[in-house]
């Protein structure tokens, strides 16, 4: 290998320089390690584990690549800048690819997290071996050792106080890594133009170099719209339609027929099964009340009760109370959903409110002859109330004399006691119940729960058309099996949210 | 970091003070009325409160500041409204007459007031979850430490509670209380009464309880209730904070408490619109004489005040008037005071307070360990955490909330802490503010849109050990002549109860004294 001795003021430039380079790499090296725990606890949870494992596994990779450094016998210089390039590209793209390959559930993600993280970790321990023998000639061995170690503890001394108060929440876990695969490309780069002099072949270098700086900036640039595609991913099928808003984020996915809502992740319907939920939540109840007029919803943005509710031609007027605009706008606006919901949020019977349902109570003095009550589960302190005793005071106060409210109250099936809370408190409200459950397929045994000041009969026969119930099988839901009978419970009040106890634990043993 | 925009108010710091300057014009008008209350806060209104109870309208309510309510006044903006002081009334004990009666008038309590377990108001009783602690960077429900405290702590937790337990349960021969609420109703049995000579932490200590945590949550309850060290309360007062309470419900557990957006305001807000067109605002005593007892040509006693809006003096003449303002006032304004009255109401010590109110244009984040609760406390804070005004709001969703801030500058002399709150600018205790609740909430700065701050400077009568059971303290029970004391004041601790059953007792007095039939007496 024929390297040029360079001048004395040349060589101080260099020692510098390389030096420089010593603790970007080092900062880099680290940011990777702490990108992959990072990544992996947060995917994976159990941060301990995650960590120590990842540091582990990397702390190994890189003893390796110092070992294998001693192969490394012809142009240092030009190895360690394809090195840098390397590391700037797999380092760099690690933590997207892991990303989207968890999202896409592409192969076995342990393997591809461990073999990420030892690729990178080999040549990283490649990289301060190379340096300190691209060195060795111009400075002292002591000396040496030194000033390298110190800057590679300094560079790591940097990112692991930058890593957890800027990058990582600021600039997220993807765009760090894309970050500082640009700085190791800088170093490659830079390096490349010091030892323009003592390099052979620099077109193809300076080639690769371009290129890598150009793929890492991409990925900065796209980091954004590859979280969301990966996102798309973590859904399975196709995102229709994504939306934030101030209440809730907005999924609607598309598998070939099947239609499906989520709301902050959490599935709503599918278009394939909703039918049985919405016909079970309306016609016991509405089916019976020959003299309705007057109907409420609250909650049911998607428009599927309401769909439900304008069967009935003796409807006149029925009330939409959900408190996101978007969902309404987003239901009778967009044409494969005003499909699926018989455009019932068009219907001139219809007025739409968008509102805090219980401020709209409080605020108005309307009577209903029926009142649907489709809420979130009770998986809240804050939704936990409006399954709470004063509210059902509030609603039985919009109830017309001979009419009926019907209220979701959750799977007695998973959530057993929380079910027959929401019926105790019913009860304490001053109203009697006909508690009854269907099997909605997506979601499992599903429990509903009739109120009204009367007694229940469930109809005799159905007057519309409907896909799921028959009058026999109706009458059929309103008894309980062994594994769902009523079991004793507490009235959930305001001052106790027994039920949002009750719900939290029984759902806890339940994968959905 | 700019902190957010906000206004300075507070029970006034420089007009009260122009008492001292007496350099008030003469009367210019004379207004004659049966009997006077001077001072609009729980006491003054419950002394109105039982008078028209009775049937008594003939009474002028006067108030210094600018709306009624005292301790208990509140604020309102776009968001909720929200306390500038007192912020929940526990469950009435059995023996708080006139809380139950008022609570059965408002609504709040339902069916027989005197039962032993009444149906509350649900919507009044605070709502789950009621109370979490910030501690060693979590949070947990309840204010007892229990994170990262050891079993030897922890077992002191539950001996000290079996000793309230049964100082709740203690009665004398004559079937009275040990500790009793209203106060006085106690047993005066030296056993207990002699606990008023040393302070709750000398209690503490005599007692075997020596863990931190366990000083920690004693000190948090004597600094909440009575703005005072646990470290400087009289250990009956100490004790009575926690051995006094046996209400209990038909609906809710017995540490319920009352509460709404406002705090206690909501009683104010109640009950001032029954004497609106006989209360005067804005109005500043400057002048009390007792009239001449000439046999029957009895002269009527005399107050004069400042009339603020319209810058001159008018003299009220009354057959009777009830005192409700704080005592400390009173020497100021009463030349002929007796003296040991003087020295009586000159003996109180009073701890300033300061209560910030913060707009948020959404609730904090949670955090990890325990949601968002009503009372939230930082462990290690010199303050005493925050109150979400919100909290008993039903929603389908969270929005902006109000978070009310107390902190009892109790860590100096009560003088010195009342110069530094009068001298202090808002934007410097924004800062601390936002300061102390970004160790548990890093992005509050971010949320606050607004950050009001009121300052009492006399807010509650330190309850210091001797106070309690003292010559001067019967002294005050027993007024002057024709003016009867109906302030918390006179029981030497500041709490709702004492000042219902002070309000309603000096009403009780001035009916008795004019003839007029109440019934049963409440007070």
């Amino acid at each position: 290998m024929a390297e040029v001795a360079p001048g004395a003021a040349d060589s101080r430039r260099l020692q510098f320089a390389l030096l420089a380079s010593v603790f970007v790499v080092a900062a880099c090296g680290l940011a990777y390690e702490l990108i992959a725990g990072a990544l992996a606890s947060y995917l994976l949870g159990d941060s301990v584990t995650q960590f120590s494992t990842i540091i582990g596994a990397y702390l190994f990779a890189m003893g390796v690549g110092s070992w294998l450094s001693k192969f490394v016998t012809r142009d240092l210089i030009g190895t360690f800048i394809k090195i840098e390039l390397a590391v700037g590209v797999i380092g760099g793209f690690a933590a997207a690819g892991l990303f989207v390959a968890f999202a896409a559930q592409a192969g076995p993600f342990r393997v591809l997290l461990y073999g990420a993280v030892f690729v990178v970790g080999v040549l990283v321990g490649l990289e301060i071996p190379l340096v300190m023998r691209i060195l060795k000639h111009d400075i002292a061995f002591n000396e040496l050792v030194a000033r390298v170690l110190s800057f590679d503890y300094l560079g790591a001394l940097a990112v692991s106080i930058l890593f957890p108060l800027l990058l990582a929440p600021h600039l997220g876990l993807v765009r760090t890594g894309f970050l500082f695969g640009l700085l190791n490309a800088a170093v490659a780069l830079w390096a490349l133009w010091l030892f323009r002099e003592r390099l052979a072949r620099r077109t193809g270098l300076r080639l690769a170099g371009a290129t890598t700086v150009v793929v890492l900036a991409g990925g900065l640039a796209g980091a954004g719209h590859l979280t969301t595609v990966a996102e798309g991913w973590i859904y399975a099928d196709d995102i229709i339609h994504a939306e934030n808003t101030p209440y809730q984020r907005i999924v609607v996915t598309r598998w070939h027929d099947d239609v499906r809502l989520f709301l902050n992740q959490n599935l709503q319907f599918s278009s394939r099964d909703e039918y049985r939920y919405h016909e079970a939540l309306v016609h016991p109840g509405l089916a019976g009340v020959a003299h309705a007029r007057r109907v409420l919803v609250l909650g049911g943005g998607d428009g599927f009760a309401v769909r439900e509710v304008l069967k009935y031609p003796n409807i006149e007027a029925v009330t939409l109370v959900d408190l996101d605009p978007a969902m309404t706008r987003l239901f009778s606006t967009a044409s494969l959903l005003r499909e699926l919901n018989g455009d019932a949020l068009n219907s001139p019977k219809l007025k739409t409110v968008n509102a805090d349902a219980v401020r709209w109570l409080e605020d108005n003095e309307d009577l209903f002859d029926f009142i649907v009550v489709d809420f979130p589960d009770p998986s809240s302190y804050s939704l936990g109330k409006l399954y709470s005793a004063p509210f059902y005071r509030l609603l039985a106060r919009h109830l017309a004399p001979h009419g009926r409210l019907v209220v979701q109250a959750t799977s007695p099936f998973y959530a057993r006691r929380s079910y027959w809370t929401v019926v105790a408190t019913l009860e304490d409200a001053g109203l009697r119940t006909a508690p009854y459950h269907a099997l909605v397929p997506s979601f499992g045994e599903w429990g509903f729960i009739l109120a009204s000041r009367e007694a229940y009969q469930p109809p005799e026969a159905y007057a519309v058309p409907l896909r799921f119930l028959t009058a026999p099988t109706t009458a059929a839901m309103f008894d309980f099996p062994a594994d769902m009978a009523r079991v004793e419970t507490e009235v959930n009040r305001l001052s106790n949210q027994v039920l949002v106890r009750t719900f939290e634990s029984e759902w806890r043993h339940v994968v959905r | 970091m700019a902190s957010p925009p906000g206004e300075l108010s507070g029970s006034d710091m420089v007009r009260g003070h122009r008492l001292r300057e007496r350099r008030m014009a003469s009367s210019t008008e004379q207004r004659r009325v049966p009997v006077l209350i001077i001072g609009a806060g729980i006491g003054g209104l419950l002394a109105a409160w039982r008078m028209e109870r009775a049937g008594f309208r003939d009474f002028t309510l006067i108030e210094l500041e600018r709306s009624v309510g005292g301790n208990s006044r509140h604020g309102e903006n776009a968001v909720s409204r929200y306390p500038l002081g007192a912020h929940y009334l526990p469950l009435p004990t059995r023996e708080a007459l006139a809380v139950r009666e008022l609570l059965a008038d408002l609504g709040v309590l339902q069916g027989d007031p005197h039962a032993a377990r009444p149906n509350y108001d649900e919507t009044m009783l605070c709502h789950e979850p009621q109370e979490r602690l910030h501690i060693n960077g979590l949070w947990q429900e309840g204010l007892w430490p229990r994170l990262g405290v050891a079993a030897a702590e922890r077992d002191q937790y539950t001996r000290f509670l079996d000793r309230m337990a049964q100082f709740r349960e203690a009665k004398d021969g004559q079937g009275r209380r040990a500790f009793a609420l209203p106060a006085a109703l106690s047993s005066n049995e030296p056993r207990w009464r002699e606990l008023d000579r040393i302070t709750m932490r000398q209690w503490l200590l005599d007692n075997g309880f020596d863990s931190p945590h366990l000083h920690w949550y004693v000190n948090y309850a004597c600094r909440d209730d009575y703005g005072t060290r646990h470290a400087e309360t009289s250990a009956w007062a100490g004790i009575h904070y926690f051995a006094c309470r046996n209400g209990e419900a038909a609906n809710a557990a017995g540490d319920s408490v009352l509460t709404a957006p406002e705090g206690n305001g909501w009683i104010v807000r109640r009950l001032a619109p029954r004497y609106a067109d006989r209360t005067v605002t804005g109005a500043m005593a400057i002048a009390l004489a007792q009239g001449a007892a000439s046999g029957a040509n009895r002269r009527a006693a005399s107050a004069d005040f400042f009339l603020e809006d319209e810058n001159r003096v008018v003299r009220y003449e009354a057959q009777q008037i009830v005192w409700a303002a704080p005592l400390f006032v009173l020497p100021h304004v009463a030349p002929e005071l007796p003296a040991d009255l003087v020295a009586a109401a000159r003996g109180g010590d009073y701890a300033p307070w300061l209560v910030a109110n913060l707009t948020l244009r959404q609730p904090p984040h949670s955090g990890a360990g325990a949601p968002l609760s009503w009372d939230n406390v930082l462990h290690g804070s010199p303050a005493l955490g925050y109150i979400v005004a919100t909290h008993q709001r039903i929603a389908t969703a969270p929005g902006p909330t109000v978070l009310t801030y107390y902190h009892a500058l109790s860590a100096e002399p009560p003088q010195r802490a009342r110069e530094r709150l009068r001298d202090t600018p808002r934007e410097v205790w924004a800062r601390d503010v936002l300061a102390d609740l970004g160790r548990a909430h890093p992005e509050i700065g971010g949320l606050t849109t607004r950050l009001d701050v009121f300052r009492h400077g006399h807010a509650m009568i330190r309850p210091l050990p001797g106070t309690l059971w003292s010559a001067a303290r019967q002294r005050l029970a027993q007024g002057w002549e024709s003016v009867h004391f109906a302030h918390a004041d006179v029981s030497g601790m500041s709490l709702f109860e004492e000042a219902a059953y002070r309000g309603v007792r000096a009403a009780e007095h001035a009916m008795r004294r004019l003839g007029v039939g109440f019934g049963q007496p409440l007070g």
